[in-house]
């Protein structure tokens, strides 16, 4: 690989967030400019965002990093003999998995990420895959729900019901047809490892969503991906396809007894088709409505029929469970957060992306140690973890680690992972603000606490900040979100109140009128 | 454009019905292919999928009128799609839709008067670490500078 004149292989990444900042251009630019044969390998995201677009280099001694490459660097990259593996240029990261940031994480659900070509089927099995639907084959499916339940794997959508319960409900309901549907409507703001996970490693989803089938006896599945994510949608399409074609689903998987359909399915852009019975509403071509519960969908889910519903971390974590053993996962983690997370940093931060580590580790050292502080230079005020729902921690809240209970206790929610972070130039009444009116828009409508809570919430709040009759409204925005956290029917409505109440418990001083008492 | 006479808004509407024939609940999925082929859902269809569908007119209608993907109107010739969520809202996302709803004189979900720009927002692009987001014409540009956005919003570009 050393001498010029050989192929030498280069990655860029198709990952979404790096074509955004320029990989395709970088891709064209490293095949036109290279001044001999290369070979362009378009892999998934290795998750270091504001290193994007990311070049490696493929040498004997491993991959070597360089980034953030523009495309007007490559020619100078070229120059400085990266295609074969120099290491003297600036932009250069020194080897991919000695870059400490990445080599300090647990990858289980994204090990493939970044690294595979992710629509390549060989690729996919050379680095581990099928192994656990292999194994899963090998066992009876009351034996995968019991490794699935033994791992402590929960589900990762952000509500945390334990995988394996969900599954032995579906697989102990009578009925000819059942399904496995993947919630991949992934509209939380500073939530974005589905998409990176479906774009850089389709085929783990694909393995996971098989071995749920044999588990439940599911013959069909689909995943519902938000419109909001095209380049998701192609390449799951793409992978589906050639899954197919290696004998993966269709009739008799491996040729085993389990025949498997699966299909994508696109959201319309709505919110609430997040919500597991809106979204398997939408499935059925009807308006995204929630369902009141019960029935739960593991009994009465897809057109009735018993239905797993899981996440997309969820079912990417399963082949890594079933072909190295649910001991092997619940080994990771802390108290009843087992496994790993994978968490996203996003929003004014100076290092986003994709940490996946063991349950346990501190909000400050996911925004402080990876994170690097805001992006801005200026001060962290306030992240906003779990999603638009979830609620805003001050630092000094900085020391709570990252574990569904410890942030229950909190009064937050770890929810999907995503951390976002903010400067010291928010307004967190704003933010509120933003709360009810993004609830109010988002809202299915079909329950009032949240339909009509949601509006009124909004009004309470510009009441406030404009100091009018601050005390007495104060006192009902407080009833008002108590009301919508009891009463409404989803978490859309019943958590809007967590972002608005963390902001006015954590930042009071924000809601301060500006005319009658000094601005913060 | 080809040379073959056009085919009717019925014919068209029913031939993409029965490509889906076999989907399960497939409501979405045709009213995702109108969009594709058309550019927004004609009032005209809802009749036609009503009939092909054996639903009513008013579920279908409730269905076009609850997803923000579908529209009843064609859009204008350039899409621009400016990610108002949390995570661009802490890297300048206000001052984005600020700047576009000035330079363009419409609000979200409008066309400008000579049909060149629609302007939607939207909330999240799953671009969180790498916003302010925006989308023209369906692909997705990060780190938009206020001066990027300038470029993208020039009308004939």
């Amino acid at each position: 690989m050393t001498a010029s004149g050989q192929v030498a292989t280069v990655y860029v990444p198709r990952d979404s967030a790096a074509r955004s900042v320029g990989a395709d251009e970088v891709a064209d630019a490293v095949a036109a400019q290279a001044g001999r044969p290369v070979r362009v390998v378009r892999n998934g995201s290795r998750g270091m965002l504001w290193l994007e677009p990311l070049v490696e280099v493929e040498t004997p001694a491993g991959r070597i990093a360089y980034g953030p490459v523009a495309p007007e660097d490559v020619e100078g990259l070229v120059a400085a003999g990266i295609l074969d593996g120099a290491t003297g240029h600036p932009l250069c990261l020194g080897p991919t998995e000695d870059i400490d940031w990445l080599r300090d994480q647990t990858r289980v659900t994204f090990a493939r990420v970044g690294v595979v070509d992710p629509v390549s089927a060989e690729d996919y099995v050379a680095h581990g895959g099928l192994s656990g639907l292999r194994r899963a084959l090998s066992l009876s499916p009351a034996q995968v729900v019991a490794e699935v339940t033994e791992s402590g794997l929960r589900g990762r959508g952000g509500a945390g019901f334990p995988a394996g319960i969900k599954w032995k409900t579906v697989l102990e309901a009578g009925s000819e047809l059942k399904f496995v549907c993947c919630n991949a409507d992934e509209g939380d703001s500073g939530t974005f490892a589905d998409r990176m996970l479906m774009e850089g490693d389709p085929f783990t989803l694909i393995e996971g969503m098989t071995i749920a089938a044999w588990a439940v006896g599911a013959s069909e599945g689909y995943i519902y991906v938000r419109s909001e994510y095209p380049d998701a949608i192609d390449t799951l399409r793409a992978a589906i396809g050639t899954a197919y074609d290696q004998g993966w689903l269709g009739k008799r998987v491996l040729d085993s007894e389990l025949s498997f359909d699966l299909f994508v399915r696109v959201g319309g852009g709505a919110y609430i088709c997040g919500e597991e019975t809106s979204m398997l509403e939408s499935l059925e071509g009807k308006r995204g409505m929630v369902r009141a519960k019960p029935p739960i969908p593991a009994l009465e889910g897809l057109f009735g029929k018993p239905t797993v519903v899981n996440n997309v971390l969820t079912l990417g974590s399963v082949p890594m469970i079933l072909a190295d053993g649910p001991a092997a996962y619940a080994d990771l983690g802390v108290g009843r957060s087992r496994g790993t997370q994978v968490f996203q940093l996003g929003g004014n931060i100076a290092r986003g992306g994709i940490v996946e580590t063991a349950f346990g580790i501190t909000l400050g050292d996911l925004v402080g140690r990876y994170g690097g502080g805001t992006r801005s230079g200026r001060p962290v005020r306030a992240v906003q973890v779990g999603g638009p729902l979830g609620a805003y921690l001050p630092t000094s809240r900085f020391d709570l680690p990252m574990d569904y209970e410890a942030f229950a206790a909190a009064d937050a929610m770890v929810g999907h992972g995503g951390v976002v972070v903010f400067d010291d130039t928010v307004d967190m009444a704003g933010q509120a603000r933003f709360a009810m009116e993004f609830c109010a828009a988002e809202s299915c409508g079909k329950c009032t606490p949240c339909r009509v809570g949601a509006v009124r919430g909004v009004e309470v709040i510009d009441r406030i900040v404009a100091g009018v009759d601050r005390e007495k409204n104060l006192k009902v925005l407080g009833d008002l979100c108590d009301l919508m956290t009891e009463g409404s029917l989803c978490a859309m409505g019943g958590l809007t109140p967590m972002p608005v109440k963390s902001a006015l418990a954590h930042f009071p001083d924000d809601f301060a009128t500006t005319t009658t008492e000094e601005g913060r | 454009m080809t040379s073959s006479p056009p085919q009717s808004l019925e014919d068209r509407v029913r031939s993409i019905v029965a490509e889906h024939r076999d989907d399960r609940g497939a409501l979405l999925p045709i009213l995702h292919a109108v969009m594709e082929e058309m550019g927004h859902v004609d009032p005209a269809a809802i009749p036609i999928l009503a009939d092909e569908l054996n639903l009513s007119r008013a579920d279908v209608y409730g269905v076009i009128t609850f997803y923000h993907d579908f529209r009843q109107t064609p859009p204008g010739r350039k899409t621009i799609r400016i990610c108002r969520a949390e995570a661009c809202q802490a890297v300048g996302a206000a001052q984005l839709a600020d700047n576009a709803r000035a330079r363009l004189g419409v609000g979200f979900g409008e066309t400008t008067a000579d049909g060149a720009v629609t302007l939607e927002q939207v909330f999240c692009l799953g671009n969180c670490a790498t916003g302010p987001s925006v989308q023209v014409d369906g692909r997705l540009y990060g780190r938009v500078s206020p001066e990027q956005l300038d470029g993208m919003l020039e009308v004939g570009a």
